[in-house]
């Protein structure tokens, strides 16, 4: 039945902030159609299965995380203004992380969903530190995080006015951006607020059954609001006339019209849409500067038995970085296994007796997508094996020491995605989960009938991404009348 | 309606947006936003339900009249009332 050819509002991308605008616009009354190119909705944050087996991608955990009665945070936001209640995401909160630095984690700051353990952390390692510390998270709480135009200015300037030592600057950049930064070193001081809050002063948590609980609440929502869907069906073409979206030209070479257009495929992506495709992004494209140069691998090893059992019961994610300086930047190499991400699904408290029924061991780091996509197919899986294995070793170094006879054997299976798998199933240029490294708050672009939402609009994480569909769908269609 | 029934209606909305709040002690003559945590995003929300649910406009200049439940009652009432006589 999803076959009209002209919508109130045409989202472009079933993604976590296209599908939050698009509960939103149904439930108070325009005829909403979101186009997406895959068969699967969640777009970077979504599942698939092999071999019956579902893995999640994206999501370590969520954050943002906070307790019921807690309000006025980015959680409570989301779940009023979609109007789910806080259980049917069945969140189970994380037990502990850690962010440790040196060469075997000589330092270490655990953190729990409590503040107070971290602030007890830093007072431990950094006592000349805390003070500022303090001061730091005092600028924190009082910043306006969700103002749509705030002046951009460097965090890292930011927090040396607090913290003098650069370990421990380091150490609170380390997760924040891992978890959301689209720039290289240093990070714009509102989004540097954004995620300090997401991951420290509220928390990780996740449904037992993982990112696809969040998928299925939010598509159950859009279909009873009355939304439509139309899968495997992307937009090729955003035809421009008068300063307007006129038409759309899906990948069936359909023609549709829609009276306001969200996008929510990142900011350089949507500009790729209204050249036609013509212009190659890269080389001499006026947006190649806004084309984010981050991005990812990720290895994932399916285990017989509870990582606990191999003595990896108590961290849910560790940040770990082989040095005291962290350097996040695109890689020299394919990979740079320095620094990284482990997540440990198993770990969250799911209550007494309830495990996840296998053992998941994550790790990510930082990959350079040219050096990736293209690569001959037999180069690219030689080359997939072996930073499989080369990564999965640097993170152990930060684990409680495993033999490689008994991780092989507990291990039933591996996948691993690169920086061409990111690309190939979400569109996202250079592979560049976390999108441009400018942001454009008001969502605005040159034509005054399509907006931004999602990743290059700003707002971070999965609370983010639905955040910002919330946002640019009030501010620029529902709060108009 | 009455203004007792219009109170009921604005209830029933916040009720929806915000089901984590506590409504049964909420005082006609408080400004809502000083006994329940709502902010400019909830106001909105009640804003364009009462046009979805009641077809009641409310322009933005007038969202002041909304700040209590007793004002919404003075304010909203005629409102209900007018639509009602036109059926």
């Amino acid at each position: 039945m999803n076959s009209a050819s002209h919508y109130d509002v045409a989202i472009i991308g079933a993604g976590m902030s296209g599908l939050a605008a698009g509960i939103r616009l149904a439930h108070f009354g325009r005829r909403v159609c979101i186009f997406e190119r895959h068969n699967t909705v969640g777009g970077l944050n979504s599942f698939y299965s092999i071999a019956g087996r579902k893995f999640d991608v994206g999501l370590h955990a969520m954050t943002n995380y906070v307790r019921p009665g807690v309000k006025g945070t980015p959680l409570g936001k989301l779940l009023r203004q979609l109007r789910i209640e806080r259980d049917e995401f069945a969140l189970c909160e994380q037990k502990q992380s850690r962010v440790t630095f040196g060469a075997r984690g000589e330092v270490s700051l655990r953190f729990t969903n409590d503040f107070a353990v971290l602030e007890a952390e830093v007072a431990r390692c950094f006592p000349a530190q805390i003070d500022g510390f303090r001061r730091l998270v005092g600028r924190i709480k009082a910043f306006d995080d969700v103002s749509l135009d705030a002046r951009p200015v460097s965090a890292r300037e930011i927090v040396r006015e607090c913290i003098t030592d650069p370990l421990l600057e380091d150490m609170l950049f380390c997760p924040l951006m891992y978890y959301g930064s689209a720039t290289e070193h240093d990070m714009e001081f509102g989004q540097f607020v954004i995620m300090f809050k997401a991951l420290f002063l509220e928390g990780f948590a996740r449904p037992f059954d993982g990112v696809r609980v969040i998928v299925r609440v939010l598509l159950e929502k859009y279909r009873q609001a009355g939304g439509e869907r139309r899968m495997k069906c992307g937009v090729q073409r955003i035809i421009p006339r008068e300063g307007r979206a006129q038409a759309l030209i899906l990948d069936t070479g359909e023609e549709i019209t829609a009276d306001h257009v969200i996008s929510s495929i990142g900011a350089p992506e949507t500009e790729k849409l209204l050249d036609g495709g013509r212009r190659p992004p890269g080389g001499g494209h006026p947006e190649a500067k806004n084309v984010g140069r981050l991005s990812f691998i990720e290895t994932i090893a399916i285990l017989n038995r509870q990582p606990a059992e191999l003595g990896w019961g108590s961290d849910t994610i560790v940040f770990f970085n082989d040095s005291l300086r962290f350097d996040y930047a695109r890689p020299q190499a394919q990979v740079d296994p320095r620094s990284g991400v482990i997540c440990i699904p198993n770990n969250f408290d799911y209550g007494v007796g309830r495990a996840l029924p296998e053992g998941i061991f994550r790790v990510t780091c930082l990959a350079d997508y040219d050096r990736w996509a293209h690569l001959p197919e037999e180069a690219y899986q030689a080359d997939k094996n072996r930073w499989f294995t080369e990564v999965q070793r640097s993170a152990r170094r930060f684990l409680p020491a495993v033999d490689d006879l008994a991780l092989a054997a507990a291990t039933v299976t591996t996948d691993m995605f690169t920086p061409r798998t990111i690309t190939k199933f979400t569109g996202h240029l250079n592979g560049a989960i976390y999108g441009s490294p400018v942001k454009n708050r008001q969502g605005r672009t040159a034509l005054a009938n399509l907006y931004l939402c999602g990743t290059d609009q700003g707002f971070l994480g999965i609370v983010g991404a639905m955040l910002s569909g919330i946002s640019m769908a009030n501010y620029h269609i529902l709060q108009k009348g | 309606m009455t203004k007792d029934e219009c109170k009921k209606v604005v209830l029933d909305i916040i009720a929806d947006i915000a089901p984590d709040e506590d409504l049964t002690a909420v005082k006609p003559d408080v400004r809502l936003r000083d006994q329940l945590q709502l902010d400019s995003m909830d106001f909105l929300d009640i804003v364009m339900e009462l046009r979805k649910r009641h077809g009641i406009e409310v322009p933005e200049a007038d969202y002041l009249q909304l700040a209590s439940l007793d004002s919404c009652a003075e304010y909203l009432t005629p409102k209900f009332n007018a639509l009602a006589a036109k059926g």
